[in-house]
């Protein structure tokens, strides 16, 4: 087990190194030059633009600067943002308002999808069942940005039941209604994953036998049906709390949220790449690890599940 | 300053990163957290800076708003545009290039023992001016005698500005590299504001907490969150402070902004929304604040694009300026808060928004008039299209650049588009390498109320091939002349009417298609009252009571 | 990696015997043997043509191509003549859905939007289902350091943003059409084939048959060809034609964040961010672009489940 764990972790470092590499040579790609950004229309003489570049070791080829930032990363010196502020102090200031807002996403994802995808799955081709799996259609189609901007426009201003700003105090009960924008698609996905793997876990062998061998209802559901069934969905669940990370540009920027999704998009636009790489990498780690955390749950929720070695 | 594009962002975020101390400071600070105590704290409206609070690193609206709040310098600017005296006791020349300036006695920063100095006036603009700072206010001090040498790639950190000299602790002298009568008028600027001895030591650590001698000090800033000022009761200058202190609230997103202000949950805000443009003045009737601004914006038609060029160029960029509809776009996609350029200085500043300039009629939106040059122009060259309209996606730019090319199709029947870009520094980087051809959209909020800030930086021979803001690279001898010959005239009049007779030649070669003045526009609470905008667009915030 | 320490999930039925009034046998008793058994795929066609939801999507499927092939049937209107004199207009005969900020006529918009999203979404799924067959397959057939190398690749691909991609390649490649729009989708959304092709690849891979095709001496491509890619489609199958519909609105978000087609695309995303600014307004302006993109995202996802109860007899209701 621990091996597994930590081979597993070990493999992260090559994901590291191509993750940084490669998105350092997609922003120095962009070609889009920095300093350009940073001076707006305003003139810039050569002289402070060759200091500024110098500063950010802009004039180095990406490879030399690609190095020079995994030096840093080493010693946790993840350089210093165009703004003038240590780009790790400025992930760890964006970081809560984002981690936060994808629990509550995950939470109200998994709690509605699984107990909406229960229900459908139990009492499949009933009415329930049709309308339940037609509104998570529903919320598939329809873009994230639509139902957030139609979200905030009633309930936040027409009906003034949510905060509109929450950018300025993102407390748990201002994050909730962009936390369920951002869950909204994975809660529409949860739910069609459970609802199938319900309907076919209740037809297999071991649910007739043990509605056969006169177990209650609620007992062959929570014992023999929810624990096979869940499998599937947790995974899913692993794979989208990273996702959801990176997802969150469009709610943030709807919101007006200060995170982790506002911090990247903006970063990749002013072309501030080792902000980029070390957001980006972060992602990829999020997500590297909470797979690793749903391949241990599968031990837990399977026990013919080993891990070898 | 230049537009910043942040400053004008709409549906975008800005940079960076959540409130850190959550749990501290929680939701407790609509009441005014900070030092000044009083309950007429003044919540506003600002984006995150983007650099320390450095004066002469500071030329976005973000950071410049609050620098502007929490200095003083030796001038300042009423409503009106007029330059007044704040901690300048008087600035004299005889020749206008060789200037004195002399402080008032007894001013202090906000701790009120440091005293405020002549040498603190030239080692801030020294060190603004010294390209080893990498400051990017340094073009500010282009008009000082070594400017140059300071701009050289090699210049030594210490090392100084030879046209600027102490005479005592409450005198200095500057000499600049040729005549210019606006001089006084340029310092209300925030770049030319002074810093306390203590901000050499650790400059950026200054930048986040700066020790200032303006009507505000800073209180507290919380990143991407709030700024916090409060009174500053050392502060001696016509500013007088009527409210107990300023929150800046920011905001990435002008909706979030707008909505906020309905539920009266920020006081003053000096950006609209494009979605609420059309019913904010009917929704808030005398809290709604619709007046000129000193922002222009243009099309730029580069020299350098073979279509632009020659006889035929210049029958071209007249059938696009008269292609242009440009008072119904005012009207239909801005609802009235710009207004149609009928020349290029904006009309909040003496002797700008004149209507009688000659060949004025090029301003004019008519059809036939459109066609007809351009056939003209097809005669002697055909033009190699399709006709290209940059601009930058993150600003509010698409819907009237889609107007603009909209109008340009119907009218010449030519295939006209917009043409975004997703990052900025990359539209600019093409523009400064000269690579980017066909046309851009190009604006200028004005640095200081003058007339030479509208015309200089922008068409003059001495700011193009990259060495300013003139990005079309025109050039015309005529216009220099007569820019300097207006710098060097005392009477304002005289001078307005030598700079009117410079523009006059712009309208003949269009270098840009003026497009409208953008309006200041905003809105206020209901719980705030004496309300009023500067020239620059910017609120007046010491004013407001509350 | 996890998939190949991994069991089946279910236990067979292989021990089930159903109660003799539930079995077909008469049907099998009157069947013709002299003909050959129906195929897996004859089997799926035949239930989707009796599954409702197979209909109606089919139905609608057919409808939003057909707009999208022949948009002049359904309005005489120029979608891209913008004039500011007839802007913001309620419904009238002459523009049935009225018009927009800047004067479209949002009917003539809204058909032809179909052709962009509709390109879009088939092109970008073909490219990643290609993509992602290849790298699956590779990786699950081949295992070792192919599967570990593209593994990781996948794991980097899978958390790279989308957005990021977008302006890359916009601002090398100039600014963003179609075909620009399609490649980013791609070279961004092949993962989850990639995943499934895999995991499909390694639970074929251990089949009787084909160890049984390996021992008679079958090369391992023409294994791969003849018996593991054809076992393993079913799940890319759909998930193919649900990334159909995901990919019309990634487009869309896209256009949201700026970094979409250019306005002078007629795209549903388009129309539907800039719709924004009127929302306070006419929020009519919202619906239709974000109506009909629904409706075809929709009918994409309701197809993709149709085929999937088709294609696996396990999740069929008795």
């Amino acid at each position: 087990m621990i091996w597994y764990i930590g081979r597993r972790l070990l493999q992260m470092i090559p994901v590291f190194l191509g993750a940084t590499l490669l998105v350092y040579g997609m922003t120095f790609l962009t070609g889009g030059n920095p300093i350009d950004t940073l001076a707006g229309d305003k003139p810039i003489s050569p002289a402070v633009r060759t200091q500024l570049e110098a500063q950010f070791n802009l004039d180095r080829p990406f490879i030399v600067q690609w190095l020079l930032y995994l030096k840093g990363v080493l010693t946790f010196d993840f350089g210093v943002g165009f703004n003038g502020r240590p780009i790790i102090d400025q992930i760890a200031a964006a970081f809560p308002a984002t981690a936060k807002l994808a629990i509550i996403a995950v939470v109200v994802e998994t709690i509605f999808g699984v107990a909406a995808g229960v229900l459908a799955g139990l009492r499949k081709g009933t009415v329930i069942d049709t309308t339940l799996l037609m509104l998570s259609l529903l919320v598939i189609a329809v873009p994230t940005f639509v139902i957030g901007f139609v979200v905030q426009f009633f309930l936040g201003v027409r009906l003034d039941l949510i905060t509109i700003n929450v950018g300025r105090d993102p407390s748990w009960i201002n994050l909730l209604p962009p936390g369920i924008v951002l869950g909204a698609v994975s809660f529409a996905y949860v739910l069609r994953l459970t609802r199938t793997s319900v309907a076919e876990t209740m037809t297999a062998d071991h649910v007739r036998t043990a509605t056969a061998k006169g177990l209650s209802r609620g007992g062959v559901v929570s014992k023999h049906i929810l624990r096979n069934s869940l499998i599937p969905v947790v995974t899913f669940i692993g794979a989208d709390l990273g996702m959801l990370m990176g997802g969150a540009i469009v709610t943030e920027n709807i919101f007006n949220i200060p995170g982790i999704g506002t911090l990247l998009f903006d970063s990749i636009r002013d072309n501030e790449a080792p902000m980029v790489v070390t957001l980006v990498t972060l992602l990829v780690i999020v997500f590297l690890v909470s797979n690793l955390i749903v391949d241990l749950l599968y031990a837990a929720l399977d026990p013919r599940i080993r891990y070898a070695k | 300053m230049a537009i910043s594009r942040r400053s004008m962002m709409l549906g975008t975020a800005a940079t960076g990163a959540a409130a850190v101390t959550l749990a501290a400071c929680g939701g407790d600070s609509e009441s005014g957290s900070g030092g000044g105590g009083g309950d007429a704290v003044i919540l506003a409206n600002t984006t995150e800076p983007e650099n320390p609070l450095i004066p002469t690193n500071t030329g976005e609206v973000g950071g410049g708003r609050i620098v502007t709040a929490i200095f003083a310098g030796l001038v300042y600017y009423t409503a009106e545009g007029e330059a007044e005296m704040e901690l300048a006791e008087s600035i004299e020349s005889e020749d206008f290039q060789n200037w004195t300036i002399t402080l008032r006695e007894g001013l202090t920063y906000s701790d009120g023992e440091t005293p405020v100095t002549a040498q603190d006036f030239v080692n801030a603009w020294n060190y603004g001016a010294n390209a080893a700072n990498a400051q990017i206010g340094q073009y500010f001090f282009e008009p000082f005698e070594g400017y140059d040498e300071l701009s050289a790639e090699d210049v030594a950190a210490d090392a100084t500005l030879s046209g600027l000299e102490v005479v005592d602790d409450l005198t200095f002298t500057a000499r600049l590299v040729s005549a210019q009568s606006d001089f006084p008028t340029r310092l209300g600027y925030s770049a030319y504001m002074p810093l306390p001895p203590v901000a050499f030591d650790d400059m950026e650590a200054y930048g986040e907490a700066p020790l200032s001698n303006g009507p505000y000090m800073l209180d507290s800033w919380t990143h991407d969150q709030e700024i916090v000022l409060v009174p500053n009761e050392n502060y001696d200058g016509g500013r007088t402070v009527e409210n107990d202190g300023v929150t800046f609230v920011v905001y990435a997103d002008p909706e979030t902004m707008y909505n906020d202000l309905l539920s009266d949950n920020v006081d003053v805000v000096d950006q609209i929304p494009n979605s609420a443009l059309q019913t904010f003045e009917d929704e808030l009737g005398d809290r709604a604040v619709n007046e000129p601004g000193a922002v222009f914006q243009s099309m730029t038609l580069p020299g350098y694009d073979p279509n632009f060029e020659g006889e035929a160029g210049e029958l071209r960029r007249r059938a696009i300026s008269r292609a242009i509809d440009r008072a119904s776009i005012c009207e239909n996609l801005f609802f009235g808060t710009r207004t149609p350029a009928t020349d290029f200085v904006s009309p909040v500043i003496p002797g700008g928004g004149a209507t009688d300039l000659e060949g004025a009629e090029v301003f004019e939106f008519d059809e036939a008039e459109a066609q007809d040059l351009w056939s003209q122009a097809e005669d002697i060259q055909a033009f190699e299209g399709p006709l290209e309209l940059a601009y930058n996606s993150d600003g509010p730019h698409q819907e009237w650049v889609e107007a603009v090319c909209n109008s340009l199709s119907n009218v010449l029947g030519i295939e006209a588009n917009p043409v975004p870009f997703a990052q900025f520094g990359e539209m600019r980087e093409q523009i400064r390498m000269r690579e980017l051809l066909g046309t851009w959209r190009s604006g200028w909020q004005a640095d200081y109320p003058s007339m030479y800030n509208f015309l200089g930086p922008l068409y003059g021979s001495a700011a193009a091939d990259g060495n300013g803001s003139n990005d079309g690279d025109y050039k015309n001898e005529e216009f220099d002349q007569l820019l300097a010959e207006g710098l060097a005239t005392e009477d304002e009049d005289e001078r307005i009417s030598i700079w009117k007779d410079a523009q006059e030649l712009l309208v003949r070669d269009l270098p840009v298609v003026p497009l409208w003045y953008q309006n200041s526009i905003g809105a206020y609470s209901t719980a705030v009252s004496d309300v009023q905008f500067g020239w620059d667009t910017v609120p007046l915030y010491h004013q407001i009571t509350k | 990696m996890r998939s190949d320490t991994r069991p089946a999930l279910r236990p067979r039925a292989e021990h089930w015997v159903a109660p003799l009034e539930e079995t077909p046998l008469r049907e099998v008793d009157a069947a013709d043997s002299s003909t050959t058994p129906r195929s897996l795929w004859a089997e799926a066609w035949h239930n989707l043509r009796r599954n409702p939801v197979f209909l109606i999507s089919a139905v609608l499927i057919l409808f939003v191509l057909f707009v999208a092939a022949f948009p002049q049937l359904f309005t005489d209107q120029d979608p891209r003549y913008g004039n500011l004199a007839q802007a913001r207009q309620d419904p009238s005969a002459e523009h049935p859905f009225g018009t927009t900020v800047q004067g479209y006529d949002i009917l003539s918009r809204t058909v032809w939007g179909a052709r962009t999203s509709v390109t879009i979404g088939f092109l970008a799924m073909i490219g990643t289902t290609l993509i992602g067959m290849v790298m699956g397959s590779l990786a699950g057939y081949l295992g070792g350091w192919v599967d570990e190398v593209i593994s990781r690749i996948t794991d980097i691909f899978f958390a790279l943003p989308l957005v990021l991609g977008a302006i890359v390649i916009a601002t090398r490649l100039g600014s963003m059409t179609m075909p620009i729009v399609v490649l980013v989708i791609c070279l961004f959304g092949w993962t989850n084939i990639a995943r499934i092709m895999r995991g499909a690849v390694l639970s074929t891979k251990t089949q009787d048959y084909v160890m049984a095709s390996t021992a008679l001496g079958a090369s391992s491509t023409t294994n791969l060809l003849r018996h593991v890619i054809p076992n393993a489609i079913a799940p890319v199958i759909v998930t193919a034609t649900v990334n159909l519909g995901v990919f019309i609105v990634a487009e869309a978000t896209l256009s949201f964040l700026g970094v979409g087609l250019p306005s002078t695309s007629v795209s549903w995303g388009g129309d539907i961010s800039a719709a924004r600014s009127a929302l306070r307004t006419q929020p009519m302006m919202l619906f239709y672009p974000s109506m009909a993109l629904a409706i075809t995202v929709l009918s994409f996802i309701m197809l993709g489940d149709a085929v999937r109860d088709a294609l696996d007899p396990k999740a069929r209701k008795r």
